[in-house]
Order: C-alpha cells, then sequence, then structure tokens
C-alpha cells in the first residue's frame, strides 16, 4: 500500500501555498498532490481573460513540473479523490487505488452550482471553472448573436462585457434586485449597470427564470412573468458549491462548506481543509462563512500547510475579509471588508458625478471596518490591514476620506512598514 | 543557502519632501515628471514628517501568491519581484495582497507597477537613491558579503571557547575568510588565542599558520617573519590579531617601532576596550567612567567612592596615524560594509608597507550587555559619536567614512549596558563633552587633510 507523509488534495492556490508552507518547514517530509486536473495548474480566477482571448490558454500556467520536481512532491494529474476514508487514513482514488496518509489536505474549491430550472438539463449551456470551460467560451462567443447570462456575480458580469464586446447582443438575468449583489454596494452596482445598458447589454434584475426548453438556435427561456427569451449562448454563473462529494461517510464535518477552525483543521483528525472547499469563519463575526476568493485560499492554505507541518510560527487564522477587484469597461471598483451594518456603524459616502469617482466607507468606534471604490483608487492591501488591527482611525478620519490613497499609505509607513 | 539582497533604505530623519525620487523615478519609468506615477512614494503626514510606500521585495511575497496569472515572480538572483507585461490581465489582485502598498495601480499606463531597483538599468541601482539631495535614500549593497563571503572558506575551526555573543568571533571568521590561506597570523595573548586560534591539544584552532607571540613583542615577530618568508621568495600575508591592552598597553613600543619600520604587515586590534580574557581588567583604552575589575564601583577609599574609570580612553587610531602608516582605519562590525572595504584596503597597503585596522568591539562578558545585543551596542558607538569609522591614508589624509550628521546623545549608547549603569550625571556631562571634543579633533584632521596646501 502506497503511503504519505503529506498528502494534497487539488492544485490550485490553496493546494500550491501548502505545499510551499510544508516545504518550508519540512523539507524532507515525503509530500504527494493528487489532482483532477489533468493540466497545469491555474487559476480559475484567469479565465474570463482567456474567455476574452487576452491571455492564450497555454501561457496561465502559475507552476511548471520542474517546480514539483525541486519541491520533491510527487505529483500526479487525473488523480480525482474518490472517497476518504478516515478510519484507516486512506484517500481512495477514482481509478480505485489507495494511498494512506498522515496527513491530508482537501483544498479541491468549488464547481458551477447549476440551479434546478425545469428544463435547463435538456438544452446545452457554457459554465466557467476549467481551462476548458474557458476555451469553449471562447470559441463561442465569436459566433453568439443572441447571449443570455444567469446571474450577475462577478464571473456572469465578466463573461456578459466580453460577450458585449464581441458584438452579441446581451441579456443578464439576476434574481438579487441588483448587480453584483454582496460585492458593491447598490450606488455602484448602479454605476456598472450604467455601463453594460450605455453598451448595449440588457439588464433583468430581481427576474428569474423558471423554464427552458430546446429551441432552434438554441434555448428558450421563460421567465417568471411570463416572458420569453432566445438564446444562441447561455452562461449559468448563479454561483459555485464546493467539491466535497468525497466525504461520504468520513465524519468530516460540513455545512455549506467543509467546516474548519482557526488553523484549518477539519472535524476529523489529521484532515484539514483550505480554500473555496472550506467554510471558515468570518472576521466580523463568529459565524462561519464561505468567501470563495483567492487572497483567502492561498492564506488558509499556508495556514494549512503549517499546521500539518507543525510550523511554530503559525498564526491562527484571523478570519475572512472579502476582497474583491472588478474591471468594468476601463473602469474599476474595489471593494474591501464588510459590507453589512452593524449596529453603530457610520457610513460616509462621496460621489462625483463628474468624474464618475465613488468612494464608501464603513467605520466602527472609528475603526475601519469596509472600503469601497469606483475608480477611486486606494491600496486594498493597506485597507486590508487597516481593518484587520483594528487600527484607531478618529485623529485622522477627515484627512483618510479625502484621500485614503496618501493617508492609507502614511498609517502603513508608520505602524507597520 | 538563501542568498542576501541589494535594498533600498530610507532615512525619515533626513528627508524634507522635496521629491527629487519621485520625479527621478518617474523619468526613469515612465519618461514624463508625473510624480504620481513613480513608484516610491514619498507621502506627508499631519505634522510636517515623510513616510514612504515602496515595494520592500519580499523573500516570501503576498502579490505573487493572489497574481493569478503568473505574472508576478521573485527572481531568485536579484531578488526583485518582476512583473510581466504580457501576462498580467490588469485584475488589480495584487494591490489588495500586497500590505505595504508596493504595487499600485499606475493610472497614466492603466497597468499596476511597481519597483524593480532599476535592476536593468546600465547603472544597475535605482534611480531614486542618487536624486535625493539629503541623502534620505541610500542604496544598500551589504548582501555581497554574504553572497561572496559564504562561498569563502571559513579558516577558523568550527567550534572554539569564546563567550556567548562574542563579537571577535565573527570578527576573526570574516578577516580570514576574507584574507585567505596565504596568510600567517599572530595572536598575542587577549581573547583571540584564549576562545582557541592557537588550539588545543597539539592542534592549531586555525587552518592558517598561527602563533602565540607574546604581549610585547607582536609586531616585531611578524616583522621578521614577514621578513623571513620574502627572503625565501613567498608572498604571505602576515596579519596579526590582537587586543587593545596588547597594542596599547605593553605592546605599543613593538607596534610603534614597526610602523615607523614601515614593515609590510596587517595589524588588526580588536578593541573590546580592556582586558576581558583575564577577568576584565582596564587598559588604556577603557573609556572614562566604565567599571572594570580594576576600577570598580563602590564606597572606595579615604571617603572617596569609586565611581569607574578616571581617566579617558587613550586613542590609539589618531597616534598611528601619525607614523604615517600606509593605511590606517576604525571599523565596527556592525558596519559590515564599510569594514570589508577597509579589510580589502589595509590588505592592498600591506604590501606596500605597514598597515593598521581598529576595530570597535562590544564585550558582552565585560561591558555587561545580554549577548543578543552585540550589534546594536556596537552600532549605537557610532550614532552616537561615542567612536568614529573614518579611513587615513598618506595621499588623502584622514576621511570619514560614515559621518554621523545628527548624533545621538551618549546616553543612548551608556544605558545600553551594565558598565556605565552607576554613572552619575557628571560623569555623563564629562562623557558628552569628551565626545564634542574628540570629533572636534577627528574634524581638524579631516579639514586639514582637504585644505589648500594641506597633504594631498
Ligand atoms: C471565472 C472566475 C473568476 C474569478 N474571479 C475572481 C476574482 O476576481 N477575485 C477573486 O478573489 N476570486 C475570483 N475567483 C475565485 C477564485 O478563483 C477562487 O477563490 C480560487 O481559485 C480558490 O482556490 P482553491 O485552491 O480553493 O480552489 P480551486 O481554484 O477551485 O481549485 C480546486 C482544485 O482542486 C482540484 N479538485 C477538485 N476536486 C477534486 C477531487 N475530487 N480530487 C482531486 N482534485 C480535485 C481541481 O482540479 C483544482 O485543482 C474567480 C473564480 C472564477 C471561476
Ligand atoms: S494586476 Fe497583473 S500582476 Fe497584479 S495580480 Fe492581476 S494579473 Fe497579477
Amino acid at each position: 500500500m502506497e503511503q504519505t507523509k503529506y498528502l494534497v488534495v487539488g492544485s490550485s492556490h490553496a493546494a500550491l501555498e501548502a505545499v510551499t508552507a510544508i516545504r518550508m518547514h519540512d523539507a524532507e517530509g515525503s509530500l504527494t498532490l493528487v489532482t483532477r486536473d489533468t493540466l497545469l495548474p491555474y487559476s480559475p480566477t484567469v479565465l474570463p481573460y482567456v474567455v476574452s482571448g487576452r491571455s492564450a490558454p497555454g501561457d496561465v500556467f502559475l507552476r511548471d513540473e520542474q517546480f514539483f520536481a525541486a519541491n520533491r512532491v510527487d505529483y500526479r494529474r487525473g488523480a480525482a479523490l474518490e472517497a476518504l476514508h478516515t478510519g484507516r487514513n486512506a484517500a481512495e482514488l477514482a481509478d480505485g487505488s489507495e494511498i494512506i496518509y498522515e496527513k491530508v489536505l482537501l483544498a479541491t474549491g468549488a464547481a458551477p452550482a447549476i440551479p434546478p430550472i425545469p428544463g435547463l438539463d435538456q438544452v446545452k449551456y457554457h459554465v466557467l471553472r476549467t481551462l476548458d470551460d474557458a476555451t469553449r467560451l471562447h470559441a463561442a462567443i465569436s459566433q453568439s448573436k443572441h447571449a443570455v447570462v444567469l446571474g450577475a456575480g462577478l464571473v456572469g458580469m465578466h463573461a456578459a462585457e466580453n460577450l458585449v464586446k464581441a458584438g452579441a447582443s446581451v441579456t443578464i438575468v439576476e434574481m438579487a434586485k441588483q448587480l453584483t449583489d454582496g460585492y458593491f454596494d447598490p450606488t455602484a452596482a448602479q454605476m456598472i449597470e450604467k455601463a453594460f445598458v450605455d453598451n448595449g447589454a440588457t439588464i433583468l434584475t430581481g427576474s428569474r427564470v423558471v423554464k427552458l426548453a430546446p429551441s432552434a438556435v438554441g434555448a428558450t427561456l421563460t421567465l417568471e412573468n411570463g416572458k420569453t427569451l432566445e438564446a444562441d449562448l447561455l452562461l449559468v454563473a448563479t454561483g459555485v458549491k464546493p467539491n466535497m462529494d468525497f466525504l461520504g461517510d468520513s465524519g468530516v464535518a460540513h455545512d455549506r462548506g467543509i467546516l474548519v477552525g482557526d488553523s484549518m483543521q477539519t472535524s476529523v483528525a489529521n484532515v484539514w481543509a483550505a480554500g473555496d472547499c472550506a467554510q471558515a469563519k468570518s472576521f466580523f463575526s463568529d459565524d462561519k462563512v464561505m468567501n470563495s476568493i483567492l487572497p483567502d485560499a492561498t492564506e488558509q492554505g499556508r495556514i494549512a500547510g503549517m499546521a500539518m507541518a507543525g510550523d511554530p510560527g503559525l498564526k491562527h487564522y484571523p478570519g475572512g475579509v472579502p476582497l474583491n477587484t472588478y474591471h468594468f469597461f476601463g473602469r474599476h471598483a474595489i471593494s474591501v471588508g464588510s459590507s453589512r451594518l452593524t449596529e453603530g456603524a457610520e457610513v460616509v459616502t462621496r460621489f462625483d458625478e463628474a468624474s464618475g469617482r465613488y468612494l464608501k466607507a464603513i467605520f466602527k468606534d472609528d475603526r475601519l471596518l469596509g472600503i469601497y471604490g469606483v475608480n477611486e483608487f486606494f491600496d486594498g492591501g493597506v485597507m486590508c490591514q487597516l481593518i484587520l488591527r483594528r487600527v484607531d482611525l478618529s485623529a485622522v478620519k477627515q484627512r483618510f476620506l479625502a484621500n485614503p490613497l496618501a493617508v492609507g499609505r502614511e498609517l502603513m509607513s508608520k505602524l507597520w512598514r | 543557502m538563501g542568498r542576501g539582497y541589494n535594498t533600498i533604505a530610507f532615512d525619515a530623519a533626513r528627508c524634507d519632501g522635496c521629491g527629487d525620487c519621485m520625479t527621478a523615478c518617474a523619468g526613469a519609468k515612465t519618461g514624463t515628471q508625473d510624480k504620481t506615477r513613480s513608484r516610491i512614494q514619498i507621502v506627508g503626514d499631519a505634522s510636517g514628517g515623510f513616510e514612504l510606500a515602496l515595494c520592500r521585495q519580499c523573500g516570501d511575497p503576498k502579490c505573487v501568491t493572489v497574481c493569478p496569472a503568473g505574472a508576478l515572480t521573485k527572481d531568485g538572483a536579484s531578488g526583485v519581484i518582476d512583473w510581466n507585461a504580457a501576462k498580467c490581465v490588469d485584475c488589480l489582485l495584487c494591490t489588495v495582497g500586497c500590505a505595504y502598498a508596493g504595487i499600485a495601480l499606475d493610472a497614466g499606463s492603466g497597468h499596476v507597477a511597481k519597483c524593480d531597483m532599476c535592476y536593468e538599468s546600465p547603472a544597475g541601482s535605482p534611480a531614486c537613491v542618487p536624486a535625493c539631495p539629503h541623502g534620505a535614500l541610500t542604496y544598500i549593497t551589504t548582501s555581497r558579503i554574504y553572497n561572496e563571503v559564504g562561498d569563502w572558506e571559513d579558516l577558523f575551526a568550527p567550534g572554539l571557547a569564546g563567550c556567548q555573543g562574542c563579537n571577535t568571533e565573527l570578527l576573526m571568521r570574516h578577516t580570514l575568510r576574507r584574507v585567505g590561506p596565504d596568510t600567517v597570523l599572530a595572536t598575542p595573548p587577549g581573547c583571540v588565542p584564549g576562545m582557541g586560534s592557537v588550539g588545543f591539544n597539539g592542534t592549531t584552532g586555525t587552518k592558517i599558520p598561527v602563533f602565540h607571540p607574546l604581549l610585547t613583542n607582536t609586531a616585531a615577530m611578524l616583522a621578521g617573519i614577514k621578513r623571513q618568508y620574502k627572503r625565501v621568495g613567498r608572498e604571505v600575508l602576515a596579519l596579526a590579531i590582537a587586543g587593545d591592552g596588547g597594542a596599547s598597553d605593553v605592546g605599543f613600543q613593538s607596534l610603534s617601532g614597526a610602523a615607523e619600520r614601515n614593515e609590510q604587515i596587517l595589524f588588526m586590534v580588536v578593541d573590546n576596550e580592556g582586558y576581558m580574557n583575564t577577568g576584565m581588567q582596564r587598559s588604556s583604552c577603557t573609556p572614562y567612567g566604565a567599571w572594570t575589575s580594576t576600577t570598580p564601583v563602590g564606597k572606595g577609599s579615604g571617603g572617596m567612592p569609586s565611581q569607574g574609570k578616571t581617566q579617558d580612553a587613550k586613542n590609539l587610531p589618531l597616534i598611528m596615524v601619525n607614523h604615517r602608516c600606509e593605511y590606517v582605519a576604525t571599523a565596527s562590525t556592525a558596519y559590515m560594509e564599510d569594514l570589508y572595504d577597509k579589510l580589502d584596503k589595509a590588505i592592498e597597503a600591506s604590501k606596500r608597507g605597514f598597515a593598521y585596522l581598529h576595530v570597535y568591539s562590544p564585550c558582552t562578558t565585560g561591558w555587561r550587555f545580554p549577548t543578543d545585543q552585540n550589534m546594536e551596542v556596537a552600532r549605537k558607538a557610532v550614532e552616537t559619536n561615542f567612536v568614529m569609522l573614518w579611513d587615513y591614508t598618506p595621499g588623502a589624509g584622514l576621511r570619514f567614512t560614515r559621518p554621523v550628521d545628527q548624533p545621538l546623545p551618549v546616553t543612548e549608547y551608556l544605558k545600553a549596558m551594565g558598565r556605565f549603569r552607576h554613572l552619575s550625571p557628571d560623569q555623563i556631562s564629562h562623557i558628552q563633552a569628551k565626545v564634542v571634543e574628540n570629533l572636534a579633533f577627528v574634524k581638524q584632521m579631516v579639514h586639514r587633510a582637504s585644505a589648500p596646501g594641506g597633504e594631498t
């Protein structure tokens, strides 16, 4: 029976960071990485740019074979985890083979969540999570005249912009009352919506598809209000669900994702989880949340790797802080931190219609909770530290709001540079 | 083994916010004068001070780990984090990953931009540093020492009997690495043989020939050995590593004689300001007020309390300048680049005549400071002007190599160790006045060297 000290499942951000963290502390211990991917590691986040044609699919890889060889990692592509038998520390792969591990990290990420709409399984549709998905969608975009995007999260919006630019008439259907719900506030969402509408897209927020059926061009979608849409290209981007089918009767506690503690350990000994498949605490409350963003996947991966290797430098996970950046039609939006208005929170906004610059900051007890900008650049990483360190801003608040870029840098230089 | 890298250091106290560094950077990187496009950003604070935002070229860079496009990489040779325009997709994730505002959106280009230390420029050094008119930016290249020296052979035995945290060990290992195997070493009684240079049980502690002269005749014996090697036609470096006692007290006569005859030797003094090896007795290099076992602190006698040494230290390196040696310099292990520079010059000078290197060397045991504070104490000595780093050649005269424009009060140095703990305010004033006087004295010599009609 094959044995390994460390088994890492997955080959994306969380997994790669864990490998680096393990090797930082334990240069020798046997390390095996199994991944469902047959390609070298790449980021799902780069896929919109593969769709647009900006990035060549062969030029997006984050590591090469040499990296794994140099780090003495037994790297196995096309090797999916099928079941985890925690009772005997065994990982069963899709081909039926088993690996006995001392410690295992589940960094299996997420897959598109397909909504249970009647008829969806009868029609052809696209999703976007893998490089294959992206090359398929890239090829389809140039052929499309009438495209429909289900879901106005960042994945859907990115793809919609690509479709608009390729010349298709595009309709975005979103259940929530606004676009980019959960990422940006209504004012920013309005600005995003206006940019899309100005460029010819149709936006149907507060709207839901109740039925789909195959049609001559592709699919006919029926909306709640009875209206129908024809689509020669349909993209389903209604959210993600973690890859955790392999848990079976492993006893590893899970809710919306795999539940993890402060060092990414699961409820079962020798099993850790990190990244999009994990449900970890939020920085802003004790709730365990699905953060599902890239920076968090790397952070969690690193913590899990350090914990597995027994690195004494390990610091506990402070909790997830949402961080999002988004480009649309030549403008950029950044959001850092919580948008939830807890009791006693103070909200300050500034909007300059002429330049399209928008800034919103949320404070509590003169400490920053969240900050959002459209066309207003500030250093997101510095803002995140101000939040994590709960820096008292009472003395500088007015200056900070007037120029978060410069005052953020000043505070950074004083406090932690 | 890891590598050390060059860095850009910022001294906020010298910055007046003129922004010349930003103009230089914008010019070099964007061909504009637009300071907002500079990769080094100086920001003013509310109280008139200035702060810095600049990529730190982290060893464990967050920007690299969060980049989804593989557009950022840490270059193992230069240490620079490189941005690849062809791969970047302008997602800005790196700007939320970096906690130091080291990579930011350059509105002028629409892409992110970061400092790359101008490592590909013909000069190979950053454009901002020479542009600063106030010396607030320095390009620190000390890493060269770590990278190069690490590859040289350590000519001292791995184990030795020094005190934990001993500065002399550091100095010996560096010095022997630099001088290399074609060296004959003299180590008169003191800490250097005490910790094992002359060896135990019939083997030497060094991997080069070493001998143990008397305190009184080190320079004379070494000069003779050098002459004999010359006679038989062998090119060797004759090196002494002696303590301050052996050099400034009983050893002084032979030292002065060898310098006067311009013998071709390199004489290094490890000045730990006392006879530390034999139980911390005073030497003529022990500073005023310092506790030693022979200048104790206590009731005293005849109604006169005993408060440490009552005389000022002899300034041995200045005395050596008056021998008009080929080379004389003072150095400190807290300023390794400076020390190596001087070691290089001293080795060259010793091929022509007498070279003298005086290294100020804190002693954890005798000065009473924690074993991990060596560098801090050595640095404070320089930052307060308690000691000064300079060098001298007959041609160029005397010049400061690490001038300290705004010295810290001498108390910053004194309070770093136990041997000055008992000082009265009067004694502290005395020491501070001596610092000022010594500085003025050395400055006069610098001035003489550069004045018209002076030695040039
Ligand atoms: C189109 C798109 C755009 C995005 N844009 C952004 C953005 O702008 N900003 C942002 O912060 N985040 C963005 N994200 C989210 C970000 O990509 C994810 O948060 C991040 O990739 C999570 O990393 P991960 O390592 O946890 O999982 P993933 O990247 O999902 O990787 C999971 C890995 O596990 C492997 N795997 C899965 N199941 C198995 C199994 N059973 N056995 C073996 N291996 C398995 C997969 O092959 C893969 O290697 C975007 C995502 C998408 C899809
Ligand atoms: S902006 Fe460019 S360099 Fe920065 S994370 Fe995105 S792709 Fe990488």
